[in-house]
């Protein structure tokens, strides 16, 4: 780890470097750590150390970026000098509006000494117990155990000085029989607060019980999703149109509906990047103070997050929500996600389903139309029906193509509790609880 | 460099490591794009480190890290160590890697221009120039150009006594156009889906592809589209698919279920496992007797194509299904061990942070015998799609899902009508056993996947396939209602 003095150190000997024009430089570094297995067996244990160091370089309103994970002096001015190279030959932005002005950061716990230190043999040692949970039932235990910490640093010529320090930890297991599997996962910046045991029992309970599915037909059933396919309907609908860039360019499912109630008053969606129950973060990528944004309250759409440019643009305050300037034609992301919990636990959402199923997680699921944020996907892990509220037989897994905008406003109830994940491609940990939904559409099934 | 490996792999072999590899890796990326007439992205990135991993009482250990000084090469050793001691608490079976591996060599990507001797203006100036033909077509909302190059240098060094260095070159870029209207979203991208193609090549690939030359073609395309009729819906029909879509199916329904460590399950926490089990090998009816499968990485362009894999494994080439049946994985030397043969390198990291894992290589659809001309004429009643907007497959690679920027009907041996928001589903060994026709060389072209994820931690992995336009019957078609 760097720490705050010797990162801000390296900021001020990059901009030194910039003479008089404008540039922000920004600085992470990671620590992180992995224990994978399957088979109930340790199989790959790997971990890695890397800076980054990201160079935004502006001549006017001429930008270029230069990017380097080396520290030695030959090394900064290379980067230095590549950036300024781009910048030169880049035509000017109209649009770009600067960088952004120092600010004032709350401060937020998120990190954890016993997380940052956690050993291979701490890891090794929890998978193990996972692994001969699974032999004793005569399952086969796959997953990975992670920690790790990362310090993020920003800086530039307009007096930003930023910087914050986390630990992360996720623990993820599929658990799986001849014909059935269960999955179970969870993040959180305290290693502590994973309770892997209790996840290897969640996983195992599944599998058990999702042995020698039946083939049912495929078409439309009640549902009750399990919170981490809730993840997933958040994750698209994050993807397919949360973001300013989006709507500006008319391409979000937000489109022509912000203000309408489009969804059930049972949810309410919105980003927190300074919920210590998230994954907490004060600042964007621009040195701009995160901001909480409803994005949608009691079923009513109010609006993207914004970053600088698409702020400027729309008329409207930066959220805080920009990504690193290497990511600028993704527009602003929303990275920390909740979901209102409600007042049904799920046995209580099971039993009151006349004839539905209980569906574990997701599958590879993508866009097929963004406009009603049309998604297709397989279910995976466990999927089981439901008749007359109590769970009858484990079901082979299903295709759905379904739209998500849709789903939400069928939602019948929510969880009464929220768990925190990790998205699948890590660009954002949710907080989120499980739904029952009306009306699911399911288009075709596997062998 | 080679001082530093050889100072990691004596404190291994001193260590008492079964066996140990370190990998050096320097990548140097240069990106661009321009979006609706503006430069959204100009970077150029220089990354280096080092990977070593070490087997040690029957267990892996990795370890790795940018700084490439004596002190931090000790103290990384030294952690793989301790990795492979924590990972021998829930050991597995006994690693057999087979025949050591003893490569020595260069390998430099053959090209005919380098593309960081091409300067930055004139890089740009051909976005711009793409820019301004799609500029010209009313209707359209965002408009999006990207060229990419890297330059990646990988030494690799084992304790058996192999020491490769190569020099991996890679070009690609793209245009994608987004036209909206009413509800409609439609996109179009060239030369291959999601605005990007990607090849081993240098500048003469981005100059061959004519980026300027097809941009408005592109541009009208999508803005036909927010009119065009749609799909038909929840249809069984023929179906014809473009070089570009084939690859995307091959990746997803042949790559995939041939990795082997898929196979015995070492992949089941993320990507899944496989249908393709070790009893079907050599007689499971995979496709119908044209099809034959390939993965190799000697082809020309293919960004699975180099001199050595990251196991030191020379490059080379297996049939993956021979006349429609199943007769290969791709494998690294511990999976193919288990089943009695030796590796064809297909062990690949992403980076030096990375362990290698069994990846795609390049998997090609052999070409068949059919001009496209007559491919067409000899179709009474179908659809073609070309060009991937959307893709879903189930865990175990069976159930599958594609869409599509485009579809034309075909009607009586003609080209007809343009289709909006095509999809196709269905199972993989019936798909490919409905294969009844595939194009000749002339139409097969090596396309390149630069964005094929696998592994814990993620890695992204480049891939090639080589396919020219096939036939399929009784194909069930059109999932949206």
């Amino acid at each position: 780890m760097l720490g705050q003095q010797e990162s801000l150190k390296i900021c001020k000997q990059i901009l030194g470097r910039c003479g008089k024009d404008p540039a922000e430089v920004l600085i992470f570094s990671e620590d992180d750590a992995l224990t994978r297995f399957a088979n109930n067996t340790i199989h790959q244990n790997v971990a890695q150390t890397d800076i980054k160091i990201i160079i935004r370089y502006i001549i006017g309103k001429q930008i270029g970026t230069a990017t380097t994970n080396r520290l030695d002096s030959s090394a900064l001015d290379e980067v230095v000098g590549r950036a300024r190279l781009n910048a030169q030959a880049s035509p000017e932005d109209p649009l770009y509006p600067g960088l952004s002005g120092p600010a004032q950061y709350q401060e937020i716990p998120a990190f954890d000494d016993a997380t940052a230190s956690y050993s291979p043999q701490a890891r090794a040692l929890s998978v193990r117990g996972i692994c001969n949970l699974s032999k004793s039932k005569d399952l086969n235990a796959s997953g990975a155990f992670s920690t790790g910490y990362g310090e993020i640093t920003i800086a530039n010529t307009e007096g930003v000085n930023a910087y914050h320090t986390s630990t992360h930890a996720d623990f993820q297991t599929v658990i799986m029989g001849e014909d059935s599997s269960g999955r179970a996962q969870r993040t959180a910046w305290r290693v502590q607060d994973i309770p892997v045991e209790e996840l290897g029992k969640e996983a195992v309970h599944t599998a058990e019980r999702g042995r020698n599915p039946h083939k049912i037909e495929a078409g439309e059933y009640t549902v009750v999703f399990d919170h981490y396919v809730t993840q997933d309907i958040i994750s698209s609908l994050c993807f397919s149109g949360m973001g300013a860039l989006s709507v500006l360019e008319g391409r979000s499912w937000m489109n022509d509906r912000i203000g309408q109630k489009i969804m059930s008053s049972q949810v309410s969606i919105w980003d927190d990047g300074l919920d210590p129950q998230g994954a907490p973060m004060p600042f964007d990528f621009e040195g701009v103070p995160k901001q909480k944004v409803d994005i949608v309250r009691e079923g009513v759409v109010l609006g993207p997050v914004y970053d600088r440019y698409t702020g400027q643009k729309a008329g409207h305050a930066s959220t805080g929500h920009a990504l690193p300037p290497t990511a600028r034609g993704f527009g602003p992301l929303a990275t920390n996600l909740f979901m209102a919990p409600g007042t049904a636990s799920l046995e209580e959402m099971i039993h009151s389903t006349q004839r539905g199923l209980y569906i574990n997680r997701f599958w590879y699921t993508r866009v097929v139309h963004p406009r009603d944020c049309i998604i297709t996907g397989m279910t995976r892990d466990g999927v089981f029906m439901i008749e007359n509220g109590e769970i009858t037989y484990p079901v082979k897994n299903l295709r759905f193509t379904q739209s998500y905008v849709q789903a939400l406003a069928d939602v019948e109830a929510v969880g009464r509790k929220t768990y925190l994940l990790a998205s699948e491609f890590l660009s954002s940990v949710d907080c989120i609880p499980a739904l029952k939904i009306s009306r699911f559409n399911f288009t075709g099934s596997t062998v | 460099m080679k001082d530093l490996m050889d100072r990691a792999l004596n404190l291994t072999r001193m260590r008492g490591a079964q066996y140990a590899d370190i990998r050096v890796v320097e990548n140097r990326t240069e990106n661009m794009s321009v979006r609706n007439g503006v430069v959204d992205a100009l970077n150029f990135s220089d990354n280096i480190g080092f990977g070593v991993r070490i087997l040690a009482n029957g267990a892996w250990g990795f370890a790795s890290s940018r700084d490439l000084s004596p002190a931090e090469v000790d103290r990384v050793t030294a952690l793989a160590f301790e990795i492979a001691r924590a990972s021998a608490l829930a050991p597995g079976e006994k690693v057999d890697l087979g025949p050591a591996v003893v490569s020595q060599g260069v390998y430099q990507t053959p090209f005919q221009i380098d593309p960081f001797s091409i300067s930055l203006e004139d890089k740009l100036a051909l976005l711009m120039k793409a820019d301004a033909e799609m500029g010209g077509v009313e209707g359209l909302r965002v408009r999006r150009g990207n060229l990419t190059f890297i330059r990646e240098k990988k030494s690799f060094a084992n304790t058996e006594g192999a020491y490769t260095e190569q020099t991996i070159i890679e070009s690609g870029g793209g245009l994608m156009v987004t036209a909206v209207g009413g509800n409609e979203v439609q996109q179009r991208s060239y030369p291959a889906s999601f605005g990007r193609n990607q090849s081993t090549a240098g500048w003469e690939v981005i100059l061959n592809w004519d980026l300027p030359g097809n941009a408005q073609r592109v541009a009208s395309e999508a803005v036909a589209l927010l009119t065009a009729d749609p799909c038909p819906s929840e249809i069984t029909t023929t179906l014809i698919l473009g070089g570009d879509q084939l690859a995307l199916q091959v990746h997803e329904s042949c790559g995939h279920p041939t990795e082997l460590d898929r196979v015995f399950g070492t992949e089941a926490a993320y990507a899944g496992t496989s249908f393709l089990t070790t009893e079907k090998l050599g007689t499971f009816k995979y496709g119908s007797s044209l099809v034959n499968l390939t993965a190799d990485s000697l082809r020309p362009l293919g960004l699975g194509t180099f001199g050595w894999d990251d196991e030191g494994v020379p490059a080379q080439s297996t049939p993956l299904v021979k006349d429609g049946i199943f007769v290969g994985y791709l494998m690294s030397r511990e999976t193919a061990s288990r089943i009695g043969r030796t590796s064809n390198a297909c062990m690949r990291a992403s980076g030096w942070d990375r362990i290698p894992i069994v990846r795609m290589i390049n998997v090609s659809l052999e070409p068949g015998t059919w001009s496209w001309d007559d491919l067409i004429a000899d179709t009474d009643d179908g659809i073609f799609m070309e060009t991937n907007r959307s893709w879903s497959i189930d865990d175990k690679r069976y159930n599958f899902q594609f869409g599509t920027e485009v579809g034309y009907e075909i009607k009586n041996g003609k080209l007809g009508r343009l289709l909006r928001n095509p999809t196709y589903t269905g199972i993989t060994p019936e798909f490919w056993n409905s294969c009844d026709a595939i194009c000749n060389e002339k139409h097969w072209i090596m396309w390149g996947t630069p964005n094929c994820g696998k592994g814990q931690p993620p890695q992204t992995a480049h891939t090639g396939h080589g396919a020219a336009p096939a036939r399929f019957r009784n194909v069930r078609v059109g999932v949206l209602k």
